[in-house]
């Protein structure tokens, strides 16, 4: 089952509570998205360290019913 | 993940400088994700090798857990996890992935 934006974006911010979250549905489809995540907690972190964050507070969907997620990281500027 | 997985990933992790984990062939990709890691890898121009996880269940379920990452494609350059095709990319836009690549002898400065 695809996932709805909100339910991203919701997951997410329960995970990192900074975080500013914007999701785009690159394919119209509800199943292709696009998540930016903006978040101040993330200075000390790496990339890599970063992605992993995102992808705990999305609890293991990512690879499974969040197929197709593709996920930009950021610090607030 | 079995032990042999965990042996066969670490084995051709320590013996391929550059290697891409992805879904289909770096002539055919089946997925947009693994085509954007290909993409990246021939525009650096560096020598890497590939495995199709679709032709191996014991690596794609394996592989997921060995670098603890849930998504295919997966890079590692000498022997290291560098990350998916998202962090590929942001990497590449800034210049780190060249630079990387650049100070393991991969590639000729440029």
């Amino acid at each position: 089952m695809p996932m709805a934006a909100a339910d991203i974006e919701a997951l997410i911010k329960q995970g990192i509570p900074d975080a500013d979250v914007s999701i785009t549905d690159l394919a119209g489809d509800g199943d292709h998205y696009a998540a930016h995540v903006v978040a101040e907690s993330f200075r000390p972190m790496t990339r890599i360290a970063r992605q992993r964050a995102v992808y705990a507070a999305l609890g293991g969907r990512m690879g499974g019913e969040l197929h197709a997620l593709q996920l930009t990281t950021a610090v607030p500027s | 993940m079995t032990e042999t997985a965990h042996t066969r990933i670490g084995a051709l992790v320590a013996s391929n400088d550059v290697l891409l984990f992805m879904k289909g062939t770096p002539l055919f990709p089946q997925c947009g994700f693994s085509s954007k890691a290909i993409a990246i890898l021939d525009h650096l121009g560096v020598d890497y090798e590939s495995v199709d996880v679709l032709q191996d269940m014991e690596v794609r379920q394996g592989i997921k857990e060995f670098s603890d990452w849930p998504t295919v494609p997966q890079l590692y350059v000498k022997g290291e996890f560098v990350g998916g095709s998202d962090i590929m990319m942001e990497m590449f836009e800034a210049g780190e992935l060249h630079t990387l690549m650049h100070e393991k002898g991969l590639v000729a400065a440029g």
